[in-house]
């Protein structure tokens, strides 16, 4: 196994796939047993520059779980940064007093730098739209618990897949397992040609479809995403193709019995409420999983399993 | 006229001389190597007429010879630089420039969510594409192409 002690989780793209079935092997370990004091005595930092209350909760909940102390802000208004303070000299300082930084901020290679400032291990909790890590090892998780398996899987990605960094991150990561990618968004929201470019090298089938409708009988998984209307420059387009994209019970009734619903939440109306009673919704253990996910990837750099 | 030409900027014993600088770039690749700092003899001539590019320039630097890994560094300001190795006023050796795997500072990151145009941070990239110049930046990991290529201020 590679050695994971020690080392800062900055970007989905710097696991390999042993390692990613570690992690998961982990959480589910976790899952089993959720009270383990393996950070007794430990003190994690947790800088959130910007609010992310569900992700900070799950970190907050997983170190708990774990038996550590948490110190940190929850946004930069409560931070020092507001007095001007730079990334790095926050980093060094909290990386003398903590044994793990566990950091969102909103600039995009924040966390890549503040892993190269730090003292102790980095935990990415979100840097801007570019990376989330534990996000996508919780949708891994999900994914996995639901089928059984991640390998020759269909992938149905819903919504906004241009700007939305969590498709991004899980494309890449399910890159390893050979899937089948169906991509369902506005003209104006379809994946970036970069991603559809590494698909081709890298010999993985993918689908482009304008509107959801019967195709999704094939599919594994929908992960749905939100549709935005700030993303649109032509807000009638926002309100004419809207409800394109939006799940409704009765679309589930020739769908596949294993086929599961995930969301990284938090939800508007792209997943009616009438879904939430389906057996195929998952969205809210999905959110649980995260827990799971982060004890996992905290045991494993801390060195504790 | 060729002799003429060639006196506009004079002629060295010992060092390098690189032509084939773009004019407009010509402060940059000065900068970039250092050259604003050492105490040897420098001379250079811009605008100078150019078969391969509209307007070339041309440093002639005594006593200095570059490393490859040195000399890189101006691949992307000036990628068809030529150097001649200048030894007892003979030309000894001949080299192009070639764009190097990774490139600390020199390029910004065209996203300006970057942590590198936001904080003081030195920026790094992976050349993921030589011919078509496509830099992935070590931090945000957007790619910076040659389009978007802009330079620090220094
Ligand atoms: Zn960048």
């Amino acid at each position: 196994m590679p050695e994971m002690k020690n080392r800062s989780l900055v970007s989905i793209n710097d696991f390999s796939k042993e390692e990613i079935l570690h992690i998961l092997d982990l959480a589910e370990e976790f899952e089993v047993n959720p009270n383990q004091k393996l950070l007794e005595g430990k003190v994690v930092g947790s800088l959130f520059f910007e609010p992310s209350t569900r992700t900070r909760l799950s970190f907050e909940t997983a170190i708990n779980r774990l038996g550590g102390r948490v110190v940190g802000f929850s946004d930069s208004a409560s931070s020092s940064a507001t007095k001007g303070e730079s990334l790095k000299d926050t980093i060094q300082m909290v990386s003398r007093y903590a044994d793990l930084i566990v950091m969102r901020h909103p600039l995009e290679g924040s966390a890549r730098y503040a892993s190269e400032q730090s003292l102790v291990p980095v935990i990415n909790a979100g840097d801007g739209a570019n990376q989330h890590p534990t996000q996508t090892m919780l949708d891994l998780y999900s994914i996995r618990q639901t089928q059984g398996k991640l390998d020759d899987l269909n992938i149905f990605m819903v919504g906004d897949l241009k700007y939305g960094r969590t498709v991004h991150s899980l494309l890449m990561a399910l890159s390893n397992f050979n899937p089948t990618f169906h991509f369902v968004s506005p003209e104006e929201l379809r994946m970036p040609r970069e991603y559809k470019l590494f698909l081709e090298e890298h010999g993985i089938p993918y689908y482009e479809h304008g509107e959801l409708s019967e195709i999704i009988d094939e599919a594994d998984i929908i992960y749905m995403t939100r549709v935005q209307k700030e993303r649109f420059s032509d807000p009638m387009e926002y309100e004419r193709v809207k409800n394109a994209y939006v799940l409704k019970r009765n679309m589930l009734k020739g769908t596949k019995d294993n086929m599961r619903v995930l969301h990284p939440l938090p939800r508007v109306n792209e997943i009616h409420t009438d879904v939430d009673s389906s057996p195929k919704a998952y969205y809210f253990d999905q959110a649980k999983n995260g827990v799971y996910a982060r004890m996992a990837l905290i045991a494993a750099v801390m060195g504790l399993m | 006229m060729a002799s003429n030409k060639e006196l506009k900027v004079s002629a060295i014993e010992n060092g390098t001389v690189i032509d084939h600088i773009p004019s407009e770039n010509l402060f940059k690749v000065i900068t970039i190597l250092g050259l604003d700092k050492i105490s040897t003899q420098i001379t250079f001539g811009a605008n100078l007429d150019s078969k391969k590019q509209g307007r070339k320039a041309i440093i002639k630097v005594s006593e200095v010879f570059f490393q490859d890994h040195e000399i890189n560094k101006i691949s992307l300001v000036a990628p068809h630089a030529r150097l001649n190795v200048i030894k007892n006023f003979e030309v000894v050796e001949k080299s192009d420039v070639t764009i190097p795997d990774t490139i600390v500072g020199i390029v910004k990151c065209f996203n300006p969510k970057c942590v590198t145009n936001n904080e003081a941070v030195t920026t790094h990239f992976n050349v993921i594409n030589k011919k078509e110049v496509a830099l992935r930046c070590h931090y945000c990991e957007k790619i910076t192409t040659q389009e978007e290529l802009r330079f620090e201020a220094s």
